[in-house]
């Protein structure tokens, strides 16, 4: 089923929640039914730490419009210091990618705990904002993959 | 190639009321590799389980995806058919159709394109995944108990009945903790002591618990059954052994300066003390900080008076180092400081106390002989006036946004206690709201009110002033009579709020327990897992997790016992296969990821090899699959992508941005 | 132009960035307040009022008057909820009303009074000026 061609602006938006807080925040909103756009969608990964940039770099060849990285807050991680490396990577990798043409905008690094549904629907509905309103993302996009 | 079945499961209508299943089950047949689509109403009941067991069967399936719940509500389900049925349980991945998709999304169609991108995504995943064995680890048949208060006695005492050995790691001198400076307890009045000593004996004389005391826990390695504690043993200066508890050495001790802790400061102990008569241990400690010996070199009284011999200035501190099975953390609360609270003058008059040192007046063997005076003139007092809520319920920095929970009842239960044994004290308590769920409890409040004729007052107190003559001016409101109150009283008491203890935080972090704003540790599940840390073998006990009463404290200390016998009892735990594993052929020995690793997972072997013709050696990186917990920080730290990790592995997690992207 | 009440409670809220729906209701602020005696309307009413939007009695009252601004009550209560400073706004709404919410330099002299605190004046001023 390809998406139909309609002259509304359906944004791609990749969302990596970790395991332990984000994804299950993510469980939250959806059992307390917050919505968001249908536009996000979730990959799972254990850690924000596992998020390679190349990913992102990916996502973004692949046609995405936006990408979200969700992990636990500071000095929360499961695995100790696993959001801190995040954040780092994160912060570098945002910059090239605003030199490369990719606003900042369409990047976002948020820490949302599983307790923390509320969070994890405004801010999902925040980026799809925000992704509507820088439209659609050409910088990176592989146009050989387009179909 | 693969051969995927993919099972899209209704769940009554919780999916099938906004995702067109079948048309799921329809555009995800057309995926490549997928030989096998269906839909069921509940895949996770027994019938729906034996729909994917005969497809895999039948069909000669390698992988499937389940389109359904959460993977953190049935993933473990669908894995356990999928092994039951001969499958590898890692070769099952799910879409979070419901959660990520029918519970959020309103529009049919939407929310049906949605589901079936997220079933290629799963699919695409699970084409890419590899059958992945668990390992073993052992299980350690030993628990820790981290702070030796009721909660800590309840537990370690559940765990040694249950025939485990246990280990109290108590930081005070003596175990007992806050309910042994408790005076009584509510509802039903009796002493706290007669209720607490006999199990701290009983503790201190079970085979199976052993009890470090004046002893920290200084770190810890390892996980879940397998957990290297390193315990530093405060050097006591006294000799446990040859100490008989006579008490010569605290009566001569000639530097009887030091405020007492136990009685919240309200007097003064010797140097060398022990925190109170029934301590356990019977063994003083010498406060290195105020002996004179120790900070002039000239005294040693105690050493000449003691006829044991016990007394032993050259003792270190010592560093014990134990393996554990399982890790309970009980480090209890503290009151909050009240420095801040300039309006309630308790930093300026003597007469304005909190609870807790009430309690330490009220009790026999506190600074007064239980004799209710004030502390500025040991005079009796004629008016109390207690206030609620001092730190609880606050918004600002000052004080704790929760409510502190056993405030109102401890109130009732001193007011009720001062007009029984000194009726003539007219005792005023100014509340916000009364709050005393338990059982019991509203009657106990009401008992306070309707017969011992305690006056409560709905509203707050603005100030207290200390006046020239001695008294306090406390100037409150009556919110019912919309009435200013000013009245003079000869003591204030102020129901501070209670936090977790200080060192809680750094003992989160040791054991990486997840810690809330306000410093309590958090339940893997607020309802159903309430007291397990989300880290493994790790469990709560008392007011570390959230403020309790005794009861409710006593309770959850058996709770977390429970769970930790649970885990003593088996020999094997099964490991997450979900490990990082390097590749020979890649890695180039940089030990970047040794560096970044948390576990310290990682080791380098130097290994000969042949590479075209050349023999030479070379260092690699090796992961501990044992130790390895799965985060994936090295993958990505790795300049050589040698390293990955198994079931999120990078072509995985790539083929499901292309899936979704697509 | 005639506001309704709702318009007002907003204003209030505007002017004084309080939110009402903080408070507890403990009553510190009355417990606080040296002027409680002389107020018609006490400090913790003053909170419920704006919450339910009983505009047009505040701004008739005395408390409005009486009020010291000596923010006692802000800066003890424990919600944060500031009901000093809805009394300050409520007082600038009846000020612009009057259309008096002015004070330009030149008038300052004629107001001199050596019983009159300095630092009433150039209070008054930094509030009044704009």
């Amino acid at each position: 089923m390809s998406i139909e061609k309609t002259n509304e602006f359906r944004p791609k938006i990749v969302a990596f929640c970790c395991n332990w807080c984000s994804y299950a925040g993510a469980d939250l909103a959806g059992s307390s039914r917050l919505g968001y756009p249908a536009d996000v969608k979730i990959i799972r990964v254990p850690c924000s730490c596992r998020v390679n940039p190349m990913f992102i770099l990916r996502a973004f060849e692949k046609g995405a419009d936006g990408v979200i990285l969700c992990g636990c807050h500071p000095g929360d991680c499961h695995y100790t210091t696993g959001n801190y490396y995040a954040r780092r990577r994160m912060t570098l990798l945002f910059s090239m990618l605003d030199y490369l043409g990719v606003e900042n905008g369409r990047t976002r690094v948020e820490w949302v705990s599983a307790a923390e549904g509320v969070k994890f629907s405004t801010t999902m509905n925040e980026f799809v904002e925000k992704i509507h309103s820088l439209g659609k993302n050409v910088r990176l996009e592989d146009l050989r993959c387009r179909n | 190639m693969q051969r995927i079945g993919v099972f899209v499961c209704h769940c009554g209508s919780n999916i099938a009321a906004t995702v067109d299943v079948k048309k799921v089950v329809e555009m995800a047949a057309l995926e490549p590799g997928v030989v096998h689509a269906e839909d069921y109403q509940y895949m996770c009941s027994e019938a729906g389980q034996a729909k994917i067991d005969a497809a895999i069967k039948e069909k000669n399936l390698t992988g499937i995806v389940v389109c359904s719940c959460s993977p953190r509500m049935h993933e473990t389900t669908f894995r356990n058919a999928a092994k039951r049925a001969g499958l590898n349980p890692y070769m099952v991945e799910i879409a979070n159709i419901r959660e990520h998709c029918s519970w959020i999304h309103k529009n049919m169609e939407e929310a049906t394109k949605k589901a079936v991108i997220l079933a290629r995504a799963a699919i695409a995943k699970v084409s890419l995944n590899t059958p992945l064995q668990q390992g073993e680890s052992r299980v350690t048949k030993r628990a820790l108990v981290i702070g030796g208060g009721i909660a800590g006695i309840q537990t370690a005492l559940d765990i040694a009945e249950a025939g485990y050995e246990v280990d109290i790691v108590e930081k005070t001198p003596s175990i007992g903790g806050r309910m042994s400076q408790l005076d009584k307890t509510f509802p039903t009045l009796d002493c706290s002591a007669c209720i607490l000593t006999p199990k701290m004996v009983e503790a201190s004389a079970h085979e199976k618990i052993n009890i470090y005391t004046y002893s920290e826990v200084e770190k810890v390695s390892g996980f879940v059954g397998d957990f290297t504690v390193d315990i530093r043993k405060k050097a006591r200066s006294v000799n446990m052994d040859k100490c008989t508890g006579c008490g010569v050495c605290q009566e001569k001790c000639p530097s009887k300066k030091t405020p007492n802790e136990f009685n919240r400061g309200l007097n003064t102990r010797s140097a060398i003390y022990t925190p109170f008569a029934q301590a356990i241990p019977n063994v003083p400690v010498i406060d290195r900080e105020h002996c004179t010996k120790f900070k002039t070199g000239k005294c040693g009284v105690c050493a000449k008076v003691c006829q044991a011999g016990a007394i032993e200035y050259d003792q270190q501190d010592e560093i014990v180092t134990e393996k554990y099975g399982a890790i309970v953390v009980a480090t209890g609360f503290d009151v909050i400081k009240l420095d801040q609270y300039d309006e309630y003058a308790y930093s300026q008059s003597p007469d304005v106390i909190t609870s807790l040192e009430l309690e330490r007046i009220m009790n026999a063997a506190g600074p007064t002989k239980g004799h209710l005076e004030r502390i500025s003139d040991h005079k009796a007092p004629k008016n109390m006036v207690f206030i609620q809520c001092v730190g609880s319920r606050c918004a600002d920095k000052r004080g704790k946004s929760y409510c502190s929970k056993i405030c109102c009842m401890y109130t009732a239960k001193h007011a009720m206690l001062i007009r029984d044994k000194y009726p003539d004290v007219n005792v005023t308590v100014f509340y916000i709201d009364v709050r005393t769920p338990g059982k019991n409890f509203d009657e106990f409040y009401r008992r306070a009110v309707e017969e011992y004729g305690v006056n409560y007052i709905k509203g707050q107190v603005g100030k207290v002033a200390p006046q020239p003559n001695g008294q306090l001016l406390v100037q409150g409101v009556d919110l019912i009579d919309n009435k200013q109150i000013l009245m003079e009283a000869d003591m204030v008491v102020l129901a501070a709020a209670i936090e977790p203890n200080k060192d809680v935080r750094k003992i989160a972090t040791m054991l990486t327990a997840s810690i809330d704003t306000n410093n309590f540790l958090t339940e893997a599940h607020p309802k159903l897992r309430p007291v397990e840390s989300p880290t493994a073998g790790v469990f709560l006990s008392g007011v570390c997790q959230g403020p309790k009463d005794i009861p409710e404290t006593v309770a959850q200390a058996g709770a977390a016992a429970v769970k930790a016998i649970g885990l003593l009892a088996k020999d094997k735990l099964l490991t997450n296969p979900c490990t990082a594993k390097s590749d020979e052929l890649l890695c180039n020995g940089c030990s970047t990821c040794a560096n970044v690793c948390p576990y310290g997972a990682i080791s380098y072997i130097d290994k000969e090899v042949n590479d075209h013709g050349i023999r030479e050696t070379r260092h690699f990186a090796q992961v501990n699959s044992a130790l390895c917990q799965g985060c994936g920080a090295c993958t990505v730290a790795c300049p050589s992508g040698a390293m990955d990790l198994q079931g999120f592995s990078n072509r995985q997690i790539i083929a499901e941005v292309d899936a979704i992207c697509r | 132009m005639m506001q309704s009440q709702k318009e007002k409670a907003e204003l209030i809220r505007e002017i004084s960035g309080v939110n009402p729906s903080k408070c507890m209701k403990c009553g510190k602020c009355s417990a606080s307040c040296p002027s409680f005696q002389e107020m018609d309307i006490k400090p913790h009413q003053f909170v419920s009022y704006v919450l339910h939007e009983d505009i047009d009695a505040l701004l008739e009252s005395k408390s409005l008057w009486k009020c010291l601004s000596c923010f006692a009550c802000v800066e003890r209560c424990p919600r944060d909820v500031k009901p000093g400073k809805l009394i300050d706004a409520a007082r600038q709404m009846v000020i612009r009303q009057k259309g008096a919410d002015y004070l330009s330099a030149d008038e300052i002299p004629e107001l001199l009074d050596p019983e009159l605190p300095q630092q009433l004046l150039v209070s008054a001023f930094r509030r009044y000026r704009r």
